[in-house]
């Protein structure tokens, strides 16, 4: 079953006199479990669509359902539910609050689904241990790597068990080890049932998707499954073998 | 979002602009201090103003001598001497509303008790006066009609005068020189405390009437009979302005006064005059409270000046709130709280400092203090108003943010 499904979605702007077609009538499907790349220039549509499918944005014309759900004429609260329970976001810029420690940043989504508190920091402090940070709960922003707080901003979109997972450029403002670490991390929750869609202009970081969608224009141009490489984290193992100067530092 | 989860995140990010945020609760502060302090102080005022006249008694008439004018320049009220005793008893006699008429004489005269030295204000009474205002000695006796009548050299004295001539001790059957006049102190009065006016009430001496035109005021040998004024008492639950046109018309005609004349004398109603001044402390106290209202309409003003700076600045974490799942309410929710929670603040600690500002204010004009317990609860939902008032701008414009847009602000 799809749990994505867009029709013949279009979103028109206007900027001043002038409409700009950022997607045309695009039609596609994601189905439960895939891990999806889409790139494309900038420009091309990628983002609006992550907007779109994520709630953030409402289609001009069109329809789209998710789970089955037609969101495309939701209220705003309604929305904003839909964004709580059903998806996760990833920021590039990990959007983190700097006065809150990691478990607070992670809690802010519980907060909004109305949880008690006990509960709330019970989930996420899974949440946090889940990507990795267990030892790093009270941890300021500032007092992290930029991958850990990727890892925290992770942890936050997964804490109320959504079944969705949008990244818009998640290792745009990551070095390229701490990227491939990262990309492990989506492929680990992606075998652990989380469909999760990634929007990236990398090939490297494509390549470890199961399904490669390309934009351009506003509209679909390619749409093709992929093996995926092999999987990250052994990548990253191996790496680590042949740069053992790497493997000290990480130490 | 629940309404602690509210709290705490307002007072986390007031707590992250520490100045920021105290100089807004300050400018909170000092509008709700000034509410407090001025209405305090209005209301002291009032009070003080009705225990005044309450002191002197409000259903009391003043007759006073008429002016003279001489060569064209009129010498102002008081200065004519027509009014004696002999009025003051026909005055009792003749209106049914009068209970009783006082009439007196005063000057300022010098007194000497036991080698001190002080000057006061002496009286010339008749038992008239205790009866119409009320007063009562506290030690001692009051006059015998006969010493009143023959002119005995006794003197009552007011507390004022007991503490400076005689100290701690009984003034009752020493000796009090009144310019130099030896006369023997029968009785202390009781406190009246300040007047209207604001001089003090037991800063007197009293003499009889006789004794006193006779030995120490003596200003008029023309008429050995006049005095300065007289209390007219009116009886209880009778019409002052009755009782005044009555006595208006009996001195006139006792004046022998022509009708074209001018009337010789001037009658003053004490409610009356309680009634103006009341009124012109109750313009003041409001003037007051108006001023005050302005300063923290200014403070509001700062709160909704810093919740725009604080909106525009957390734009970002507003984009990022909504993408994870608040509703537009939620973060109306957020920064209303937070205005709230300055304004409370402010007001909380406004209030403390206006109370004690009215007691700094009240106990330097020894005025009473007067603070309602409804004020301190009236102040807590204007603060509370001020912050919701001001805060809904910033917190509305917040909240309709669109999440993209707020996403991608620098």
């Amino acid at each position: 079953m799809s749990l994505i499904e867009t029709e013949q979605l279009t979103r028109v702007y206007r900027l001043g006199d002038e409409a700009v077609h950022a997607l045309r009538e695009v039609t596609l499907s994601v189905a439960a479990g895939e891990f999806t790349a889409i790139m494309g220039p900038s420009g091309s549509g990628k983002s609006t669509f992550m907007n779109v499918i994520g709630c953030l944005d409402r289609p001009t014309s069109g329809s789209y359902r998710l789970g089955g759900e037609e969101v495309s004429a939701m209220s705003r609260d309604a929305l904003a539910a839909v964004r709580n329970r059903k998806i996760g976001f990833v920021f590039q810029q990990f959007n983190l609050l700097e006065r809150l420690d990691a478990l607070g940043n992670v809690e802010l989504a519980t907060i909004y689904a109305g949880e008690d508190r006990r509960r709330r920091r019970d989930k996420a402090a899974a949440a946090l241990t889940r990507v990795g940070l267990a030892e790093r709960l009270h941890h300021q922003p500032t007092q992290l790597s930029g991958g850990q707080q990727q890892r925290v901003a992770i942890a936050r979109a997964l804490v109320n068990a959504p079944r969705l997972l949008l990244a818009d450029e998640p290792t745009g403002a990551l070095d390229s080890r701490t990227s491939l670490e990262l990309m492990a991390l989506f492929q680990k929750l992606n075998d652990e049932g989380t469909t999760v869609v990634v929007v990236t202009h990398e090939p490297e970081v494509a390549r470890f998707t199961s399904r490669l969608v390309r934009f351009r224009d506003g509209r679909v141009q390619s749409d093709r499954p992929q093996r995926p490489d092999d999987a990250a984290a052994e990548l990253l193992a191996s790496q680590v073998e042949i740069m053992p100067d790497f493997a000290e530092t990480a130490a | 979002m629940t309404f602690s989860d509210a709290v705490i995140s307002a007072l986390d990010a007031l707590r992250l602009h520490k100045l920021r945020s105290s100089l807004t609760i300050l400018g909170i502060i000092i509008g709700v201090a000034a509410v407090i302090a001025m209405v305090a102080v209005g209301s002291g005022g009032r009070e003080q103003v009705v225990a005044q006249f309450r002191s002197l008694g409000t259903n009391l008439l003043v007759v006073m001598p008429g002016s003279i004018t001489k060569s064209g320049i009129g010498l102002g009220s008081g200065s004519a001497s027509s009014l004696t005793d002999e009025d003051a008893a026909a005055a009792v006699r003749e209106v049914t509303l009068l209970q009783v008429a006082a009439p007196f004489v005063r000057e300022n005269a010098q007194l000497i008790a036991a080698g001190v030295n002080w000057s006061s204000l002496v009286y010339g009474v008749d038992l008239g006066l205790f009866e119409a205002r009320d007063w009562d000695v506290e030690s001692g006796r009051l006059f015998a009609p006969d010493e009143i009548a023959r002119g005995a050299q006794v003197a009552l004295i007011g507390q004022s005068v007991a503490r400076a001539l005689y100290g701690g001790l009984d003034p009752v059957g020493q000796e009090l020189r009144v310019r130099n006049v030896p006369f023997r102190v029968i009785g202390v009065m009781a406190r009246k405390g300040q007047s209207a006016w604001g001089h003090d009430q037991d800063d007197v001496v009293l003499l009889p009437l006789n004794t006193a035109r006779q030995r120490v005021i003596g200003r008029n040998a023309a008429n050995s009979r006049s005095v300065d004024s007289i209390y007219l008492k009116v009886r209880e639950g009778e019409s002052l302005a009755a009782a005044e046109s009555d006595v208006k018309m009996l001195l006139r005609q006792r004046h022998r006064l022509q009708p074209m004349q001018d009337d010789d004398f001037t009658v003053r109603n004490l409610a009356d005059i309680a009634a103006t001044q009341e009124e012109s402390v109750g313009t003041l106290a409001l003037l007051l409270a108006i001023v005050a209202g302005v300063s923290l309409a200014v403070g509001g003003i700062g709160i909704m000046n810093i919740m725009l700076v604080s909106v525009t600045e957390r734009t970002r974490e507003i984009g990022l709130r909504l993408a994870i799942g608040a509703r537009p309410r939620d973060i109306l929710k957020q920064f209303l709280f937070e205005a709230i929670a300055l304004s409370l603040i402010g007001g909380a600690i406004g209030i403390l400092t206006g109370i004690l500002a009215a007691c700094a204010i009240a106990s330097l004009a020894q005025w009473p203090l007067l603070i309602e317990p409804e004020w301190i609860v009236l102040a807590v939902l204007f603060s509370g108003f001020v912050g919701v008032f001001f805060g809904w701008f910033p917190a509305l414009r917040a909240s309709r943010l669109d999440p993209i847009e707020a996403l991608r602000y620098a």
